[in-house]
């Protein structure tokens, strides 16, 4: 099945273009450390999920390429294109020079209706072009005005085109200390808009990830491409094929179906948040070894204490003893409650890594059977160089804290009215607003009460 | 998406003048195939010039004779003759231009309604022609005086104007205010009736005073003199000179003290036509930068003034560029940001900048400045990939900032002091459409204003009391 990735905004069309060289290095790379019927299948079932290769010399990626301005684009697609192995189809952008000004309003009530129709074409012709469509990515920023709020309108148009397809909503939070003024504005509008029509949002957040360049990855001048880098591996290392849970040898063929079945299993916790381990600069690779035991344990205790990553994780925190029945609020502090987690292992010997420490009924929520809250996926086939490498995709109070400081900031400024006319301007009214940070509120209250 | 300039008056042209050099040199600096491409046509039009001068517009393709996308606009012949007359005649042609040969004698009304209402269609028609031949129009800017007669009262007139006939567009003015040492007695109010039509139709205000840029030329001409750290002024550094000499700087103080406002312009227009990884284009400027209508008066500063002998400039160089954006002495109006309240600020920056670089010096700077309680983190962040020419880096950075205030204090005083002997005022009175009312609300807008940047600084310092949250049923 193939996934049609719509690159929403700057943000959206910057990262998006990291994923698919990450995914097409991924894939030419000999490091495989599998057999060779292994790596084949495996490109194989890569090339159909997120490329075309009709007429064309190189892979052709299955994306739209949305923006209001015309620059991020057209650099987009001649790097693409100039890499020489993959590229984006000539036809499938669709750009506007005026930019939407970093206001939300302007994106959902101007340009998206406005654009609809091209927009939705150019998906059509895209989704046209799978044998059979697993469904929709869409990367978007939720802090400017073309990603988050136009991103928002599309998200609406792809739920009422396509009712039957799933929607994974790829959403960036950004740097805490301002990257716009208005983001926390922007932030509160996209994610309660997301929030009804899409499947699920995974999350990164612009500090962890600049963290992990900065401690990890030991990059000086830390830039925004260094950023989108690890945010594709990232992704990459949840997206690339993978066998299923129940075994078989065939490669998954319903990546977003399958993530959605095991990780939303209620509508109102929607919210996944993403590690990967380890994380390392490529010249150090050859110098590293890793055990299994070790990458599980960090992995597990980062999930716990809610680590960003595998440095500077709070050994200390433990999770509630089985047995008693605890409320919420008596709950260790700290303690990161899940509802359900995925954990995704590349590479030598997957298939011996024991994953009990994983089902522990402790680490979630009582609703759901362990058994159901927590599903592995393997590959054997290495990832991007690491030859042992695990990603966790969790539905848990990961993101809670940050939610919480979005909403509080933007409520702040909203009973100052500060800003308020220039989304008046636009469409979106207080009594908007209002709706939006009551259905924000709900959803910090229900992951709080976990 | 292309920026419409507007050079009204004697100050308004010769900085456009100093503008459209600059904007050519660094196209020039960039361009190097002579395509004309997007980022050349948000200032300018490709002409056939194998029809004549009318020729049609070339959209793609190489440059053939460049036209700039602009309207002067001069009730006296001086200043636009010599523009015609000098390197850049080629970049005008006469259905751009407005003027007129007697000039509006310093008298805000004469330049407002007199000939606003002799040159309304004129104008009127000249903009819709220029507009037709742009894409997306997207941004005025007016650059003007405010102590004269023609660019404070025509300028302002055409302001109205472009609010009437293109109400989706922002208008962004750049307006040089007087000192109190200004030779123009009538300055003040000149100024204030602007002020009103500011407040009521601008989007964006950049204020600059005169005596600012001059403390800043001097500066950099002590720097160049002093030899200090062996730098040395780039001759093609475009912030000094236009004739690349650095000696001229005495000779011709104000083409110096022009260049700075150019530079401010080129900058702030750098991320809408130049590539980079965190676009900044005006209307974001616009939404970030103003959190109330009215408030719509931004400070702004661009460092660093001089470029350093090596290209490779270790972080702590940079971060003194940050620095110093901050420092008093850097600003354009006489103000002090530091010790004032910050309602929002934005730093644009172009070169081998990086968002680490930029986040080091924003957490660096936060705790010395002010901000209002409601916007804590009210940072607009723009990179633009392309340094201007002759620097590897440059920040300009935006503050709306409560320091505005002294200066329309200041301004208010000096009017009240004429206007409390009635002096000179029958030189506008007798002009029809003016009554004595136009200069009580001009200075009653005045005060409102000032008395809104008073209420704000009352906040400073107090006690930060969040409001409480929506509560959810459980």
């Amino acid at each position: 099945m193939s996934i049609v990735t719509v690159q929403l905004g700057q943000c959206g069309n910057q990262i998006g273009h990291e994923v698919f060289s990450a995914l097409c290095s991924d894939i030419r790379g000999t490091h495989g450390l599998c057999s060779k019927k292994e790596n084949e299948s495996y490109q194989d079932s890569c090339k159909e999920r997120f490329f075309c290769e009709e007429e064309s010399a190189v892979p052709v990626a299955r994306a739209v390429l949305v923006d209001m301005e015309p620059k991020v684009i057209s650099q987009a697609l001649s790097m693409a294109a100039s890499s020489g192995l993959w590229k984006y189809s000539s036809r499938s952008h669709f750009c506007q020079k005026q930019g939407s000004g970093n206001n939300w309003a302007n994106g959902y009530c101007v340009h998206g209706p406005r654009h609809k129709e091209a927009i939705m074409d150019l998906v059509q012709t895209e989704a046209e072009r799978c044998d059979r469509l697993g469904g929709f990515f869409t990367i978007m920023s939720m802090a400017g005005g073309t990603g988050s709020g136009l991103g928002a309108f599309v998200t609406q148009c792809l739920r009422d085109a396509f009712p039957t397809s799933f929607i994974l909503n790829h959403v960036i939070w950004p740097y805490g200390t301002g990257e716009v003024i208005v983001q926390n504005y922007n932030s509160v509008l996209t994610l309660s808009h997301l929030y009804h029509s899409s499947d699920g949002l995974l999350v990164h957040e612009n500090d962890v990830i600049h963290k992990i360049c900065a401690q990890l990855m030991n990059i000086k001048q830390i830039s925004f491409r260094d950023v989108n880098q690890v945010i594709a591996h990232q992704l990459g290392s949840v997206f690339q094929p993978t066998h299923p849970a129940g075994g078989g040898s065939g490669y998954s063929r319903n990546p977003l179906g399958d993530l959605m079945e095991t990780l939303v299993p209620h509508p109102e916790f929607r919210m996944l948040g993403l590690r990967n381990i380890p994380q390392m600069p490529e010249n150090s690779l050859p110098y590293s070894t890793f055990s299994w035991p070790g990458l599980i344990k960090h992995l597990r205790q980062m999930l716990i204490a809610n680590a960003q990553m595998e440095e500077g994780i709070d050994w200390q925190v433990r999770p509630p003893q089985p047995g008693s029945s605890i409320p919420s609020t008596n709950k260790p502090l700290h303690f990161n409650t899940s509802i359900a987690n995925l954990v995704i292992l590349r590479g030598k010997d997957v298939h011996s890594v024991d994953l009990g420490s994983f089902q522990d009924p402790s680490l979630y929520t009582s609703w759901l059977n362990p058994q159901d809250a927590f599903n592995a996926w393997r590959t054997p086939r290495a990832f991007n160089r690491y030859e042992k490498s695990a990603a966790l995709v969790s539905n848990s109070q990961f993101l809670l804290k940050p939610l919480d400081s979005i909403v509080g900031k933007a409520w702040n400024m909203f009973a100052s009215k500060a800003y308020l006319h220039q989304y008046t301007k636009f469409g979106i009214q207080e009594e908007d607003f209002l709706d939006c940070f009551t259905t924000l509120e709900q959803v910090i209250s229900s992951y709080t009460n976990l | 998406a292309v920026s419409l300039p507007f050079a009204v008056g004697q100050c308004g042209n010769q900085v456009g003048c100093r503008f459209w050099d600059l904007a050519l040199r660094e196209h020039a600096a960039v361009n190097k195939k002579g395509i004309y491409d997007e980022a050349l046509s948000s200032f300018f039009r490709n002409i056939d010039t194998r029809s004549g001068d009318n020729g049609p517009d070339i959209y793609k393709g190489k440059i053939c004779s460049l036209k700039a996308r602009a309207l002067l606009i001069d009730m006296e012949e001086g200043v636009v003759n010599e523009i015609l007359q000098g390197p850049l005649r080629d970049v005008f042609d006469s259905k751009q231009l407005i003027t007129d040969v007697s000039g509006s004698g310093n008298n805000w009304a004469v330049g407002h309604k007199i000939y606003g209402c002799q040159y309304q269609e004129n104008i009127v028609e000249k903009l819709r022609k220029t507009a037709e031949h742009c894409d997306c129009l997207q941004c005025f800017f007016i650059i003007h005086s405010m102590g004269g007669g023609t660019g404070s009262g025509l300028g302002t007139f055409v302001l109205n104007l472009l609010e009437e006939e293109f109400p989706e567009v922002y208008r962004f003015v750049t307006s040089v205010y007087p000192s109190g040492e200004d030779d123009v007695i009538t300055s003040p109010y000149n100024s204030v009736l602007a002020m009103k039509e500011l407040n009521e139709h601008a989007d964006c205000v950049l204020p600059i005073e005169n005596e600012s840029l001059f403390e800043i030329v001097n500066k950099i001409h002590q720097m160049i003199n002093s030899g200090k750290l062996g730098s040395t002024v780039k001759q093609n550094s475009l912030v000094t000179s236009s004739a690349g000499s650095a000696k001229t700087l005495q000779e011709k103080p104000f083409d110096a003290m022009n260049n700075i406002v150019a530079n401010l312009l080129l900058n702030l227009t750098s991320s809408a036509r130049f590539e980079g990884s965190l676009n900044m284009d005006l209307n974001e400027i616009s939404m970030n930068l103003v959190p109330f209508p009215r408030l719509h008066y931004l400070v702004s500063s661009l460092t660093p003034l001089y470029t350093l002998a090596d290209v490779n400039v270790p972080s702590r160089r940079l971060d003194q560029m940050f620095s110093d954006a901050f420092s008093r002495d850097h600003q354009l109006i006489q103000a002090d940001p530091k010790h004032s309240l910050y309602l929002a600020c934005a730093l644009l920056v172009r070169g081998n900048v990086q968002v680490s670089d930029l986040r080091r010096n924003i957490e660096r700077l936060k705790p010395s400045l002010h901000f209002v309680s409601w916007n804590q983190e009210g940072w607009k962040t723009g990179l633009c990939s392309v340094p201007p020419v002759g620097h590897s880096h440059s920040l300009l950075a935006l503050a709306n900032n409560t320091c505005v205030k002294p200066t329309f204090i200041e301004l208010k005083d000096r009017f009240m002091k004429l206007y409390k002997k009635k002096a000179h005022l029958h030189h506008y009175l007798r002009v029809d459409g003016m009554e004595q009312s136009c200069f009580s609300e001009a200075i009653s807008s005045l005060s409102d204003l000032i008395e809104e940047y008073n209420e704000l600084d009352a906040t400073k310092g107090g006690p930060r009391i969040d409001p409480s949250r929506l509560k959810i049923a459980v």
